[in-house]
């Protein structure tokens, strides 16, 4: 009984743990799981310079974040899709303000009995694929492409997210772009009505059937792909050139349509225009309240974004996301003089 | 059934454990009324409790599916639509998944259950029975996402290779083993969950043989019957409603398990003929899509799926107990 009674003190204390940031600002934040690694690491890294403000982020997914800031339990959100104007709508009378603190790229990955190497994927090919008109991995529309490797006369097996992710949604706001089929069809989503394959459970879950499936093709974040040494092929973007992802090319989707950014950052940089841009990448945003009513907090807030627009930045690419391009960056400085802390 | 001469046996046991003789026990059941009525209240409350509950969860569910119940109606049982996008969703495909992915468990485990579980108890020795009845609880306490890696990494390529090819050569020619070998789909989910809910059974059943009256068997050898008589006539229809109830919990756990099923069974939302072909369940689509969900309605038709769920959980349940009630007019309704 003793021993028991130690034990649920020592318990008791450890879950008290937390209560020893008492006197530091706890700052909650609740989104996205495709930024959480950089996230958290500036969280820690800004802990350090300012040990009296804690941030606590939890990756419930950009669904719940929308969701918990909309419902004003958290203190920022985080979303790898903007929210729509019907979302903004619903957030009664709080205004809330997107910024842009990455990018990351989707990459098709596939695995091919017989043929290895980097394959050229054309829009109409990858389209065709995934609404399943292509369904031979020797169909001209592929093999044109790529002349140096024989590809096999074998169905291919489409592969997709089963899970509501903001992967899944860069790949279909990319292939709506690309496709008028795709966009009338099935259109864009974090979860969408696939017209073939199979799912499979996270990046982990999709590399893993592809792995294991003859003639698979899929997509997962460039992040989870050069991470794991999986290989990748190049999508032909909108100025006909294939690109490889890369963080540069990434990055250069963003400046491409930088000219273009609306005022509140809700914009999809699929498809850009740029001859050396990848055309599968997205911003992922914070989601912040306009009008700030707790002041060490909303100070704390602006802070941090000032932080993370200049220091913030340099830890991306070690951690495998794309920086923001200077052209957004500046943007975003004058936007951060919006927010109001009352 | 039980025989008197035990029950007396028992009695005295008691008696000893409290230091009494059976006089005093006697005299202090009958005189102490505030433990007794306080200890029946506790537990009625305990039993109560359990109600609220399962109440508690049926009216959150059904209250917070309103917007899909009134969208979709009825209809969205039987309409095989799930489009997140244009928000038109139907229940059926998962419907579906669900009930044949369990059924097909239930018919593997069942009597890959109930045999293990005679054999451990009947046939080995008490030594070897023992050890065994340790490593199948232990087969129930792994967590069901290593059941899934297992399923992915393992069974998966084996149905691929070797599984699904053999039945489409030789099965063929039925609609049910028909078309391409995945390795995923819902035969590999049915044996992943096989696997998963055999622990429930063997134990549950192990447990129950050993209970079986010693006289009862006896009897039955004096008659000169073989060890497999024995079973058949004594051992199998004393303990046929605790079997049955065995099989209640693991089809509980079948109904609603999500990992595993959802790394194995292909994730499609399509009604199909083909075992082989891949499908969806109720649990899965709510563990993949709640997280991203973000649109009112899309919230609200998930909570309903919940809510179907819960149903279909209770009516199977229900139906199956019914049934054995019928079967049997002897045994006990649990």
């Amino acid at each position: 009984m003793k021993k028991l009674f130690a034990g649920l003190i020592a318990t008791g204390l450890m879950a008290a743990g937390p209560l020893a940031w008492a006197d530091a600002l706890l700052i909650n934040g609740a989104g996205a799981t495709f930024p959480y690694p950089i996230y958290s690491k500036w969280f820690d890294e800004y802990h350090k310079i300012h040990p009296d403000i804690q941030f606590n982020y939890q990756s419930i997914g950009s669904g719940g974040g929308i969701r918990q800031i909309t419902a004003k339990t958290v203190d920022f959100g985080a979303t790898d899709g903007p929210m729509t104007d019907a979302q903004l709508q619903t957030a009664e009378g709080w205004t809330i303000l997107h910024f842009p603190t990455v990018l990351g790229g989707v990459v098709p990955i596939y695995n091919i009995e017989g043929a290895s190497g980097k394959l050229n994927f054309t829009q109409r090919a990858i389209s065709g694929i995934f609404l399943g008109k292509i369904t031979k991995w020797n169909d001209p529309e592929i093999q044109g492409s790529n002349p140096d490797i024989k590809l096999p006369d074998a169905v291919i097996v489409v592969v997709h997210r089963s899970d509501g992710s903001g992967t899944s949604y860069c790949w279909t706001d990319f292939l709506s772009k690309i496709s008028s089929d795709w966009k009338s069809k099935v259109g864009k989503g974090t979860a969408v009505n696939w017209p073939v394959g199979l799912g499979g459970k996270g990046n982990e879950g999709v590399s893993g059937l592809v792995k294991q499936t003859p003639n698979s093709i899929g997509y997962v974040e460039l992040i989870y792909a050069s991470h794991n040494n999986i290989d990748y092929g190049r999508l032909q973007n909108k100025a006909g050139k294939f690109v490889n992802c890369t963080l540069a090319s990434v990055t250069e989707a963003a400046s491409s349509i930088a000219d273009k950014m609306p005022e509140d950052f809700r914009v999809s940089i699929t498809n850009p225009p740029g001859a050396d841009a990848y055309p599968a990448a997205t911003f992922t945003w914070l989601l912040i309240y306009k009008t700030q009513v707790n002041k060490d907090k909303g100070q704390a807030l602006v802070d941090f974004l000032k932080w993370m627009l200049i220091e913030g930045q340099k830890y991306t690419q070690d951690l495998g996301y794309a920086p923001l391009p200077p052209q957004v960056m500046e943007m975003e400085k004058s936007a951060i003089e919006k927010i109001k802390i009352k | 059934m039980m025989n008197t001469h035990c029950e007396e046996r028992s009695d005295k046991a008691i008696c000893r454990r409290l230091n009494r003789s059976p006089r005093s026990f006697r005299s202090l059941a009958m005189t102490s009324g505030l433990g007794d009525r306080l200890f029946k209240n506790l537990t009625l409350l305990f039993a109560l409790s359990i109600l609220a509950i399962a109440a508690a969860i049926a009216w959150e569910l059904f209250k917070n599916s309103a917007l899909s119940r009134h969208a979709f109606g009825w209809s969205f049982l039987t309409r095989q639509i799930w489009d997140p996008v244009a928000e038109d969703f139907g229940a059926l495909p998962f419907i579906f998944g669900t009930l044949v992915s369990s059924a097909l468990a239930l018919l593997m485990a069942i009597p890959l259950g109930v045999g293990v579980a005679i054999f451990l108890a009947e046939l080995a020795p008490r030594k070897v029975s023992t050890a065994c009845a340790f490593l199948i609880e232990l087969l129930a306490a792994i967590p069901s996402v290593v059941y899934g890696l297992i399923g992915v990494f393992v069974l998966v390529p084996f149905m691929r290779v070797y599984v699904q090819p053999f039945l489409i050569k030789t099965l063929g020619f039925l609609p049910l083993f028909r078309g391409p070998a995945y390795g995923v789909g819902m035969l590999t989910a049915a044996v992943i969950l096989a696997i998963m809910i055999v622990p429930f059974i063997t134990t549950i059943s192990r447990e129950i043989f050993l209970s079986v009256p010693i006289a009862l068997k006896e009897a039955a050898m004096a008659l000169g019957a073989t060890h497999w008589e024995v079973v058949r006539l004594a051992v199998l229809p004393y303990s046929r409603s605790g079997i049955a109830g065995s099989v209640f919990l693991a089809l509980g756990r079948a109904l609603g398990e999500t990992m595993a099923v959802t790394m194995v069974i292909g994730n499609r939302p399509e009604v199909m003929a083909s075992l082989l072909a891949p499908g969806y369940t109720m649990a899965a689509v709510l563990a993949n899509e709640f997280t991203e969900a973000t649109s009112d309605l899309y919230v609200h038709t998930l909570i309903e799926i919940g809510l179907v769920l819960f149903a279909i959980t209770i009516l199977v349940n229900a139906v199956g107990r019914l049934i054995l009630y019928k079967m049997s007019p002897y045994a006990e309704p649990h």
